[in-house]
């Protein structure tokens, strides 16, 4: 077949396509690669770096999810190097905001609770910031809380490829970055929010939720998201 | 006979939900009663912190004076660590305070927030710290045992191990909240 080659994952070899990601290859293939800030046919951008992988020859991680596949390429995808790594990535997202998991409306329901547990983060050895971040209930429907984003940029990214609205951003740079809706403007004043509520359900923590939950009670469907923008042809 | 475990639990700024865990994990609680001397804690009388205790179970944020002292002397008399529940493992809820002074905090609770009698108390309580702040930011931490509160079955498990001289391995079997 035209375009197809061959790569290992773990030792094993397996056929890909041209163009396909490390992460879509290791998917086909019954591999498990972590990954927080990816959705299925939404276009990744390696931003939470759970999804680091060994290539031989390659002297750095790399993140499967925006390495595409290449001849002959040899990937490790479990090893104490990458669970380490892995862990010092998911610590640090917890220790740059107030993560307070007994409290939070997506508590029992959060992928980064989850990624916590699945990969034995029992305590965060990095001092926690503690910022002083806002929480935007100007939206009739909508909550935006920052102390519990991981700039992941789910929102950013459905909301432009799938909804085509682009109402979310990230503003500023390093660990000053907030995700913003319409250049900055309170969510409820964002003109060119159509309240379709897909950033919420691509949200992966509590960062978006909807009104009127209270603890542990807002269960995200990101499924009725990546569907539609698999139906539409996926990433581009 | 077999040596029993000297056990000591402290409550520090936290909701005594950890300790009603501890003592919700149903007959386990008669095997390890078997195999334990509680020492020092809520549950017992003992007025002050003993010496030489193998296991102390921390709940709760360190966030006073007071319970910055005590934990480094506690540190100082006891073999092993556990950090109990979210509070003493992140810093959870007394951390939601972190964002603001103290003085401010008091003031805003205090005064502004009081109906008669204003004005920040002083006698008899401790010094707030700037900051509400996990067990192991202050003093070594030998095991972790996160949750709000943890599930009963963690506690007994941790405390089933622990009685046997060994660590236990919680990964996936306890989780932050």
């Amino acid at each position: 077949m035209p375009g197809q080659i061959s790569i290992r994952i773990d030792g094993e070899y397996v056929t890909a396509q041209v163009g396909q990601t490390i992460l879509e290859v290791a998917r086909a293939n019954g591999k498990y690669i972590p990954t927080l800030c990816w959705l299925e046919s939404i276009t990744p951008v390696g931003a939470c770096r759970l999804c680091i992988v060994e290539v031989s020859g390659v002297n750095r991680l790399l993140p499967a999810c925006t390495t595409p596949v290449q001849d002959g390429m040899s990937v490790t995808t479990q090893s104490e190097k990458l669970q380490a790594y892995r862990k010092i990535a998911l610590e640090l997202l917890f220790s740059e905001r107030n993560h307070i998991c007994a409290v939070c409306v997506s508590n029992n329901h959060c992928e980064l609770q989850g990624m916590a547990q699945k990969l034995g983060v029992n305590s965060i050895r990095y001092a926690y910031s503690f910022p002083k971040l806002s929480v935007d209930v100007s939206h009739e429907r909508y909550v935006l809380d920052h102390n519990r984003c991981i700039l992941c940029t789910r929102c950013v990214r459905v909301c432009a490829q799938v909804e085509g609205a682009h109402v979310w951003d990230v503003s500023s740079r390093g660990i000053h970055s907030l995700v913003v809706s319409d250049m900055a403007k309170p969510w409820g004043e964002a003109v060119n929010c159509t309240n379709c509520g897909k950033c919420v359900n691509s949200c992966p923590t509590g960062a978006l939720a909807e009104k009127g939950f209270a603890v542990e009670e807002m269960v995200k469907r990101d499924g009725k998201v990546t569907r539609l923008a698999a139906r539409r042809g996926g990433q581009q | 006979m077999i040596k029993k475990v000297r056990l000591a639990t402290v409550w520090f700024d936290g909701c005594a939900g950890c300790h009603m865990s501890l003592v919700d994990i149903d007959e386990a609680i008669i095997s390890v009663a078997g195999r334990v001397d509680v020492v020092y804690g809520p549950l017992v009388d003992a007025q002050e912190f003993p010496k030489a205790v193998d296991v102390t179970l921390i709940e709760g944020a360190i966030s006073s004076q007071e319970d910055l002292e005590k934990v480094q002397e506690i540190r100082k008399r006891t073999k092993l660590i556990v950090a109990l529940g979210d509070c003493a493992v992140t810093g959870n809820v007394p951390s939601m305070r972190n964002q603001i002074q103290p003085r401010k905090l008091l003031e805003r609770i205090y005064i502004e927030g009081a109906q008669t009698n204003k004005g920040i108390p002083t006698d008899g309580v401790p010094a707030l710290l700037r900051q509400a702040v996990p067990v192991h930011q202050v003093v070594k931490v030998d095991l972790h045992v996160p949750g709000c509160p943890p599930a009963a079955s963690a506690i007994a498990y941790v405390l089933g191990e622990l009685v046997e001289g060994r660590i236990p391995n919680l990964t996936a079997k306890v989780k932050f909240g």
